[in-house]
Formats: C-alpha cells, sequence, structure tokens
C-alpha cells in the first residue's frame, strides 16, 4: 500500500479531479495530439509559443490519474519558460520517472514535478506519466502525426 | 445443486498456487488468456523430451510417433466440434491467423467491387481488420450490425442488412468485452435463408461450453487453444468442406504440396492443403491435452458452474454504488466489464494487482464497443471454471480500497 499512497498522492489525485489549464486554448500557435492505443489514454496540448517562450498553454483529453495529472502539473510548470527549458524539464522528467529504486530526485531541478517519483515503482505506469511531455515535444517541433509513448 | 469441486480444479492449475506481491494470486483474466492445467504443461513437455521429430516426414519411429499425436488430436477435434471430417479441422496459428486465412482466401475468391460483408458492433479487432483489409482491396462495403444498450445484438437490424450483395456474415460467438452470448443458429439460419456463409469468432465460446458446427450450421468456426486451457500459438479453423475444396492456398510451402517442378506444382489435399511449413507441433498436441481435460470436467458442469459464478460476481458487484457495469445481456458468459465513476479504469487495474488480483483494463481490442458505451476503456473481470466465489469477494473488496484511494 505505500507504494500506492507515492503513486498517488494528494497532490497527483487534486490535479486529477481539477486540472489545470484544461480546455482548448484559442491563441494557440503550437498543437500536438497524444495517445496511448493501450489504454486509450488521449491528450490535445495546445501551445501558445512567442520569441521562444511558452506564453500559455492548455491541454483536453482523457486518461488515468497518472497522465492527466502529469498533464495538468507539465502545464503550470511550463507556463513562462523558453523552449529550450521545456526540452531540458522534459529530459530531466523523463529521467525521474525511470530512475532505480532508491535514486533520490534533485528536488531543486524538478521542483514540484517530484511528486511523480512514484510511478519509477510501477514500470508499466511510466508510459501514462510521459505522455503529455511527449506531446509537448511533438507540439515545440510541430509534427503532424499523433504521438504515441506505446 | 451444483457438486463442483472447484478446490480440487485449483490443484490442477500449478500457476494459482503462486503469491503475487506477498498476496496469493486471484486471476481473473482468463478471457484474455486462460492458464493451464499440470496435464497440459505435461504433455508439452513430454512431447520435446520423448517424441521429438517432424510430422509427415520421416519414415523413422520418433516421426511416426510425432505425427500420430499431431494427427490424433485432429480426430480430437473433429469429434469435439461434430465436424464431418478431419478434412475440414486446419490448424492455424489461432483465431487471428484463422479468420485472416477465410478472409485472404475464399475472400479475395468470392468478394468483389460492390459486394457487402456483414459483422457486428460487438467484434474483436480481429474480425474486423481483416474484413477491412478485404475491402479495401477489393472495393467491397462492410456493414455492421449494430447492439442495444445491454449489449446484444438487434437482430432485426441483421435481417435488413442481408441483400444480394452480402458475400459473408463474420460473428462472434461470445463477445470478449460484453460477454454477451449470440443466438448464432439463429443468425446462421438467417443468413442461410439469403444464402450467406457465416464464419463464427469462437474464441470466448469453447472456454464456456461445447461447440456442435453441425447444430450451429456455421460455415467457418475459429477458435484459439489458448483460451481453451491450451499452449498459446495454435488455434483452429473448422471449414465446411465443399467450402475449403473450392479455396485457393493460403500460404506456400512445405507440406502443402503433393509434388513441386519450376513448371507446375499440385497441391496437397485437405486439410494439408492449407497447413504449409512444419506446425506447432507441440501446441497442437497441447490442445488435444487440454480438450480431454476440459471435456473430462464436463462442459455442462463447467457451464452450470460459471454461470453461478456469474450471477454472485454481478450481485456483489452492484453493490457498488458508482459501479456500472457494462453488457447486461439476458445470455451472458461470466465476463463482467465495469466502469466506476470519476477513477480510470487503468488506476483501478493497478491498484487491484497491488492486491494480487488480475485484471484487464483497456478497450479489450474492441475500441468500437467503448465507443458505443461511450467509454474510453473499463476493467474486466473474466472467470473460468478454477476461480471462486471468494475471489469475486476479493474483487469486490478490492474496488472499494481503489475507490478509497482515489477519493
Amino acid at each position: 500500500m505505500d507504494e500506492l499512497r507515492e503513486l498517488y498522492q494528494q497532490v497527483i489525485l487534486d490535479h486529477n479531479k481539477n486540472p489545470k489549464n484544461f480546455g482548448k486554448l484559442e491563441s494557440a500557435n503550437r498543437t500536438a495530439e497524444g495517445y496511448n492505443p493501450l489504454c486509450g489514454d488521449r491528450i490535445d496540448l495546445y501551445l501558445q509559443v512567442d520569441d521562444g517562450v511558452i506564453k500559455d498553454i492548455s491541454f483536453q483529453g482523457s486518461g488515468c490519474a497518472i497522465s492527466k495529472s502529469s498533464a495538468s502539473v507539465m502545464t503550470t510548470v511550463l507556463k513562462g519558460k523558453s523552449t529550450a527549458e521545456a526540452e531540458q524539464l522534459f529530459k530531466k522528467f523523463q529521467k525521474l520517472i525511470t530512475s532505480e529504486h532508491g535514486a533520490e530526485p534533485d528536488l531543486k531541478e524538478i521542483g514540484k514535478l517530484a511528486i511523480f517519483c512514484g510511478v519509477r515503482e510501477f514500470p508499466l505506469r511510466v508510459k501514462c506519466a510521459g505522455l503529455a511531455w511527449h506531446t509537448m515535444l511533438a507540439a515545440l517541433k510541430n509534427e503532424p502525426i499523433p504521438v504515441s509513448t506505446e | 445443486m451444483i457438486t463442483f469441486d472447484v478446490e480440487r480444479i485449483r490443484q490442477e492449475f500449478p500457476i494459482l498456487r503462486q503469491k503475487v506481491r506477498g498476496k496469493p494470486l486471484v486471476y481473473l483474466d482468463s478471457a484474455a488468456t486462460s492458464q493451464k492445467p499440470q496435464v497440459v504443461i505435461d504433455a508439452l513437455s513430454h512431447y520435446y523430451q520423448a517424441e521429438n521429430a517432424n510430422v509427415h516426414r520421416g519414415v523413422y519411429y520418433l516421426s511416426e510417433l510425432a505425427t500420430n499425436a499431431y494427427e490424433g488430436t485432429r480426430v480430437k477435434i473433429k469429434d469435439a466440434l461434430n465436424a464431418n471430417s478431419i478434412k475440414e479441422i486446419v490448424f492455424v496459428r489461432g483465431t487471428t491467423e484463422g479468420i485472416n486465412l477465410v478472409a485472404s482466401s475464399y475472400g479475395r475468391k468470392n468478394v468483389k467491387e460492390g459486394d457487402e460483408i456483414i459483422i457486428s458492433a460487438m467484434e474483436h479487432h480481429s474480425n474486423i481488420v481483416p474484413w477491412q483489409m478485404l475491402c479495401e482491396e477489393t472495393g467491397a462495403k462492410l456493414r455492421v450490425i449494430p447492439i442495444n444498450d445491454d449489449g446484444e445484438l438487434i437482430v432485426e437490424e441483421f435481417e435488413k442488412l442481408l441483400n444480394k450483395k452480402t458475400k459473408l456474415v463474420a460473428i462472434v460467438h461470445t463477445s470478449n468485452s460484453l460477454g454477451t452470448i449470440n443466438p448464432i443458429k439463429r443468425l446462421v439460419d438467417i443468413a442461410h435463408d439469403h444464402n450467406v456463409p457465416v464464419l463464427v469468432d469462437g474464441a470466448q465460446a469453447l472456454p464456456h461450453g461445447q461447440i456442435d458446427v453441425k447444430k450451429l450450421g456455421c460455415d467457418f468456426f475459429v477458435f484459439s487453444s489458448h483460451k481453451v486451457f491450451g499452449p498459446t500459438g495454435v488455434g483452429v479453423l473448422y471449414a465446411k468442406e465443399a467450402l475449403l475444396e473450392k479455396m485457393p492456398p493460403y500460404q506456400g510451402g512445405g507440406d502443402m504440396i503433393k509434388s513441386v517442378t519450376f513448371e507446375k506444382t499440385l497441391y496437397n489435399d485437405l486439410p494439408h492443403r492449407f497447413e504449409a511449413g512444419t506446425p506447432n507441433i507441440a501446441g497442437v498436441i497441447g490442445l488435444g491435452k487440454a480438450l480431454d481435460y476440459v471435456a473430462g470436467i464436463g462442459y455442462e458442469k463447467i457451464a452450470a458452474y460459471e454461470h453461478e459464478l456469474l450471477n454472485y460476481a454481478t450481485a456483489a458487484l452492484s453493490t457498488i454504488k458508482p459501479l456500472r457495469i457494462i453488457g447486461t445481456a439476458r445470455e451472458k458468459a461470466a465476463v463482467i466489464s465495469f466502469v466506476i465513476e470519476g477513477i480510470h479504469p487503468h488506476d483501478v487495474g493497478t491498484i487491484l494487482d497491488r492486491d494480487g488480483i488480475a485484471v484487464r483494463t483497456g478497450h479489450h481490442c474492441t475500441q468500437p464497443v467503448m465507443e458505443r458505451f461511450k467509454v474510453p476503456a473499463t476493467s474486466r473481470a473474466s472467470f473460468a471454471f478454477y476461480n471462486t466465489k471468494a475471489e469475486a469477494d476479493l474483487l469486490v473488496k478490492g474496488i472499494h480500497s481503489v475507490i478509497k484511494l482515489m477519493n
């Protein structure tokens, strides 16, 4: 049960129930669609990028608590960041959710993303947590094909 | 009162004795694949230890043993399905390959531009995609029989879909995601009134009851070994001899020929014409043992016990307020799909897993069914005769913990 509590931390459950930046962003100039065929998790990501900075960001879709809260937290973290910073955070987040058991995350580097450290104990759920981030990268590159973390 | 010694049966399935994450395994995913009794596991190792040789080839002792075991299973399956002849029993890799064989061989020969193929709204992807591929290639059209809110086929709509252009009906016997058992005989009779042959996807049928292809009257019947307590990688296509005889080969290679020269190849007789290459000999032998095992318990006893389990589990799950069962057909196999308000099936699956409970979560390879019921996915508990009421209780308890944890 402890691992489950760590996975489903209260903050994650809150984001799942009341996601931030949820809905379509009319001012978006970058969008991408993410889809996990196995789970049926779906996300549409909207970004407004001006001068290399993410001015605004939102998402829509359906999925499990992990994928939804990950998308929600991601939008709050990325708003105001440069695209280069977003790419760096993507790498750090990937490292966090796939790191070995016992490896302590560098809290300064990842801030509130640390709530997802429980995911690494659930290898089958890494794809759920990563979906929004992969979709974000695709949106920055303006890739037309839906991304998948399968 | 049913006398069914489930505890003794459980002893015959070694995997059920193990613990998962420190908890006794509660395996409720038999619709995905069934567990294997010791006799089947032993048959596989015995074959490799004492009988392994290629079939239909050698003139030596071991090859004779292997051929007899392999062909002996074909006779067994002919009898089990009540087919007319062993010529009608083709070994394939599984249900999926069986359907693909019919789509590619029968389909390409008989289906032309403007023709129609009828399937239902509750088909597994494996009984949708091969027909879509055929339609794309030939210019034929796929028509779909709708289902009602209980997940039952609307037979009147089926009758309306049949017409002169219909070339084949491909229909699932028992739905893997809804549990619905379709009135196959009635559907076959209706189709035959229009001179349309019927393929039955029997993947989920055989694990829950006996199949008599003569009684059903179907033209093709396909099933997988691994869902009927046998090994993976093998399945059976039953096809009426008259149809099979006129079908072009599916794959070319060894074993499916009588003679080969660069000018002309003579194809082998039925059923070998459809079995190119070295088959899954061990798998076929294992399937034979599995069917013996099931017949030994008795199909009627199994059906009665599973029906009792289904009713018990359905009633127990129905007491959970935010839970909704998807698929409430009157005729139903022991498969219960459900959604819990506000909680995604994947979270349900992960949390139940920590209690040692294995359920399937997702779209179950039936995305159109999910769309029909407007859910992205479901959780599914599917029962076999080795499951118990106590396990249904554990599932209910597990779901209560899910709801508690997620709120």
